[in-house]
């Protein structure tokens, strides 16, 4: 009777299937407009804004540039990146997730106008875990890490660097004041990942952006971009 | 925080394929989480219990939660072994060249569902 009107429905399917999806396809999207979009992540304060502002500001004469700062809430992020770099630059309110998936990368960069740009940053959320379970599409991921936070990271949160092309480690005018070991850092990255590049910059002085600079120009010309 | 996301994807996968096959309701999921997914099993639950509310078909599912176990694949010595125990070095020839066969999933494994009442 009632147990008749039961039936089990087979489905086998990840959870990330229908992101995962989002994601190839946003970057086929991408890469048909010649977009090159790249993922930043990092903790809170380990100065991806900073950055970014550094980067804009030194490749914004070779590509048109915009960013999407991804925050829970608040604006200071998108308003303070538009006035130090002249950029466009959107503010994408995740509404209390931890992350960023395809689906809203996508809308974001409807909302920037992707199609008119050659490179967008993207700022995820400060957070080392979420924001590497979700594929955001874009085409390539970037971390950094900050002296202050140690070098036993990479051990800690293995997947986030285990997924990512470059990690920049930033704030290197401090290190005489931590006892941060870089040998042991770089290790630790490349044995989760033996094909993530690091350059060792600081955001404050401009220290080694040139070297960052000179590695996306490349990267993005092999890509087929600008 | 994090489990909230995949609950949050997870039921809308669920929802989908309730409306394709025009059910009356969902009573059951079952679904498979492996044990390096990064999930939580009881944050998973929290966040699934307090989203169906806001469902048309999950309002009353049942969660049947399964835990996957974490197995490592050695390329040197070619053996398996449980990745949650020994991490990325693998216990019998001491390789660094592991990677995961299994444990990172989070899959949808079935659902049972309440057909419609058909009216004579």
């Amino acid at each position: 009777m009632l147990m008749d009107n039961i039936k089990t429905i087979v489905v086998n399917r990840s959870a990330y299937a229908n992101n995962d999806l989002e994601a190839d396809l946003l970057r086929e999207y991408l890469f048909d407009h010649r977009t090159f979009l790249i993922n930043v992540m990092s903790s809170p304060g380990a100065g991806k804004t900073t950055t970014l502002i550094k980067l804009i500001n030194s490749l914004k004469d070779v590509f048109k540039i915009g960013v999407m700062e991804a925050d829970i809430d608040s604006n200071v992020d998108a308003l303070n990146v538009a006035k130090e770099t002249g950029v466009k630059s959107i503010q994408l309110h995740t509404s209390g997730m931890c992350h960023l998936d395809a689906g809203m990368t996508k809308t974001g960069l409807d909302e920037i106008g992707a199609n008119d740009l050659d490179l967008v940053f993207l700022e995820n959320v400060g957070n080392l875990v979420c924001p590497a379970e979700f594929d955001t599409g874009a085409t390539m991921d970037m971390v950094i890490l900050s002296i202050p936070e140690g070098d036993d990271k990479p051990l800690k949160y293995p997947l986030i660097f285990q997924k990512c092309d470059l990690v920049l480690i930033n704030k290197i005018d401090t290190k005489p004041y931590f006892d941060f070991d870089f040998e042991k850092c770089n290790d630790m990255i490349h044995y989760r990942n033996p094909n993530a590049t690091i350059i060792n910059i600081s955001a404050l002085t401009g220290e080694n952006i040139d070297l960052v600079k000179q590695y996306l120009i490349k990267r993005i010309k092999e890509w087929g971009g600008k | 925080m994090h489990e909230l996301g995949i609950v949050i994807e997870v039921v809308k996968q669920v929802e989908q394929l309730a409306k394709e096959n025009d059910v009356e309701k969902v009573t059951e999921l079952t679904i498979e989480v492996g044990e390096v997914s990064g999930v939580v099993k009881e944050y998973f639950e929290d966040a699934f219990k307090w989203f169906i509310k806001k469902t048309e078909y999950m309002k009353e599912c049942a969660l049947k939660y399964i835990t996957i176990q974490g197995i490592s694949y050695c390329e040197d010595c070619k053996q398996t072994y449980p990745t949650t125990k020994y991490g990325k070095e693998c216990p019998n020839c001491h390789s660094p060249h592991t990677y995961l066969v299994s444990g990172k999933e989070v899959m949808i494994k079935d659902i049972k569902v309440q057909n419609k009442q058909k009216e004579n």
